[in-house]
């Protein structure tokens, strides 16, 4: 019996490594596999980036709304690619004196190639009933030769879309890059300027809001008509998980945005539940609770049920976030006498802390391929923007002093922070590349606050 | 041959289309359905993409009901808080240490509690602008806790006091200035049972 298990065993192992070495031969014997049809890639002047230039779509229905997209597409379309700065964008009034083209088939690529443009983004829009029919080309000017074409058909309310689809398609193909053209920021603001009723002194409603990436189509999403707060989006977009008031003690609700639908996963009988954050698939919630009896980090399964308790500590314990493996959580504890971040194993383990500065707080854990934590810290009399790089322990700021700036938010691709600032006067949301290049106000009014980037 | 094939290719392309709009009005999120890149083709002839148009939507965001009022809401629990017995308790920067002056309020309260014995009460927790939105949280939670255990060991039943943190949501003086601050660390005491 003990030689037959030992036969089996040693013919397992032997399987096993004939697998592995198997694998390995094919690995080699055999060519990388091919990108299904690779197509053109457009390169710059060498040290260069690649110079794009995007004229106005051209419109093949004469209607005005028609008209108005095929305008509308070409500029949102220009902004996108010009969001990453991985391409040079001719600005495009330089090139509005070369004649609109009458189609796909006639265009002047002296003059592209006379402007400097090494890509030529066109497009041509067209009505089919409420739907518009677009379709788009990339050519390679030198070459006089596409690299990408497209047609989408979609209805004509939000022609943004076409842009944002466009452009992500864009970045995919040409640099293998994540564009976020077709992300959203939830965020909170008061600028409904509705009174919350049930109280004596005058307190504004403050709800939940989405908006694009850039700032467009800025819309609300809870009508609670209470406080409503640190709005976190799960990793399918279709969900929000927030803080909310309505019930009186705050407590986690999830606003299923395009089902209408809404969960209370915890059905707080008083006690606090504060800031949720999804893990990386979706299945947890991590949030700060005082149900124990002071402010601790707990996660939960999504519907409420297993939750477990990550830190155990009489200081307060909050503000978490989950790595992008979910294996860790980096969360604000003041157990130093200050609040300073910290990172734990999600099994509550391996505790450590990350910052020793005056007061930090809001970690943000990028996304892959960075490994790094934006968080708020006080720098004078309000607090910037910082980031950790958890690899080497380096540190940058990305804001100086202008207002106070709070609640970091990662893009998807990792590449832009969102974040609050009360620079302007009122509080209002920003975004900023990871290096500290090119902020861009999105909210004009009332107060906003506490963004999230969905994934 | 090419033209036996046009009339069904165009019905199969015609069908596709219509049952990928249909799609859209129901509402299904963003279909990133695999299409074939075309060819590269070249500026004399550009060829269309041999795959039908990619249909792109967006699904429509659909506002919940609003909620009944949860929140009790009278008249005369109004008048009371108008004009509340129930003294605010300040706090210095950054604690939820109860001060002596703050220890003398919550005497006061604790004895307006023992007369109105059927009051439950919520103590709100507020902050100044001064710490961030989520830290905050946590310090108006503690202050309104803190008040909370003083009251109970005054001998005033737990269960009769709830807690609220409103972290920095909610200043009672939106000023920016130390004084607006003063006045913004503090317990609020609401009646919202009598």
């Amino acid at each position: 019996m003990r030689r037959t298990i030992l036969v089996l065993a040693t013919s397992l192992a032997a399987a096993a490594v004939l697998i592995i070495t198997g694998h390995a031969a094919q690995s080699t014997a055999t060519p990388q596999q091919q990108p299904p049809a690779v197509s053109l890639t457009i390169t710059g002047e060498p040290g260069a980036l690649p110079r794009y230039a995007v004229p106005d779509f051209i419109a093949l229905s004469s209607d005005a709304e028609t008209v108005e997209a095929a305008k509308t597409i070409g500029q949102a379309l220009w902004d996108d690619l010009n969001f990453e700065r991985e391409f040079d964008m001719i600005p495009r009034d330089t090139y509005a004196s070369i004649p609109a083209a009458r189609s796909l088939a006639s265009l002047p690529f002296d003059r592209w190639r006379e402007l400097g443009a090494d890509g030529l983004v066109v497009g041509t829009v067209e009505r089919q009933g409420d739907s518009l029919r677009v379709e788009v080309r990339l050519f390679g000017v030198k070459a006089q030769q596409s690299a990408f074409g497209r047609e989408y058909v979609a209805p004509a309310s939000n022609s943004r879309l076409f842009a944002h689809t466009i452009a992500d398609e864009i970045f995919q193909t040409q640099l293998a890059l994540r564009g976020v053209a077709r992300t959203k920021i939830a965020f909170v603001s008061d600028r409904d300027g509705e009174r919350l009723t049930g109280t004596v002194e005058t307190r504004t409603v403050k709800e939940i809001y989405i908006c694009d990436y850039d700032g467009a189509n800025q819309r609300r999403v809870t009508v609670n008509r209470s406080l409503n707060i640190n709005p976190t989006w799960s990793p399918d977009g279709r969900s929000l998980a927030y803080t909310s008031y309505r019930r009186g003690a705050p407590d986690i609700f999830i606003s299923m945005i395009y089902q209408g639908t809404i969960e209370n996963p915890l059905h707080s009988k008083g006690e606090e539940n504060f800031l949720p954050v999804w893990s990386p698939d979706g299945t947890k919630i991590a949030f700060q609770s005082n149900r124990d009896g002071n402010p601790e980090v707990y996660v939960m399964n999504r519907d409420g049920s297993g939750i477990r308790r990550l830190t155990n500590h009489p200081a307060s314990d909050g503000t978490p976030t989950w790595s992008p493996s979910g294996t860790q959580v980096a969360f604000t504890s003041d157990r130093s006498g200050s609040p300073q971040i910290y990172v734990v194993g999600a099994d509550g383990l391996s505790l450590r802390q990350i910052t020793r500065e005056s007061y930090c707080d809001r970690p943000t854990w990028s996304p892959a391929p960075y490994n790094e934590i934006a968080y708020s810290a006080r720098t004078g009399p309000g607090f910037d923007i910082k980031v950790l790089d958890l690899a080497t322990g380096e540190r940058r700021q990305l804001t100086f002093g202008e207002g106070s700036n709070e609640s970091p938010a990662y893009a998807a691709n990792g590449r832009h922070i969102a974040f609050s600032s009360t620079r302007a006067g009122k509080r209002h949301l920003y975004t900023i590349e990871r290096t500290g290049k090119d902020l861009r106000q999105l909210t004009k009014a009332g107060n906003n606050q506490t963004p999230d980037w969905s994934k | 041959m090419r033209s036996r094939w046009g009339l069904p290719g165009m019905v199969v392309i015609v069908a596709f289309v219509a049952l990928t709009v249909g799609a859209c009005h129901k509402k299904v999120p963003p279909v990133a359905r695999p299409v074939q890149p075309p060819p590269p083709t070249t500026f004399a002839s550009p060829t269309k993409p041999p795959a039908p148009p990619e249909p792109i939507s967006e699904p429509v965001v659909v506002p919940p009901a609003p909620f009944a009022e949860d929140r009790v809401s009278t008249a005369s629990l109004d008048e009371i808080n108008k004009n509340s017995p129930l003294k605010p308790v300040f706090f210095n920067y950054d604690t939820a240490e109860i001060s002596s002056e703050g220890q003398k309020i919550l005497d006061g309260n604790a004895e307006v509690l023992k007369k109105n014995s059927p009051w439950i009460v919520t103590i709100e927790g507020h902050c100044d602008e001064r710490g961030t939105a989520e830290y905050n949280l946590a310090l108006g939670e503690r202050r309104a806790v803190s008040a909370r255990t003083y009251l109970v060991s005054l001998g005033i039943l737990a269960d009769r006091i709830r807690t609220v943190s409103y972290g920095k949501e909610f200043p009672f003086d939106p000023g920016h200035s130390e004084a607006a601050w003063g006045k913004n660390r503090r317990d609020h005491f609401v009646v919202t049972q009598k």
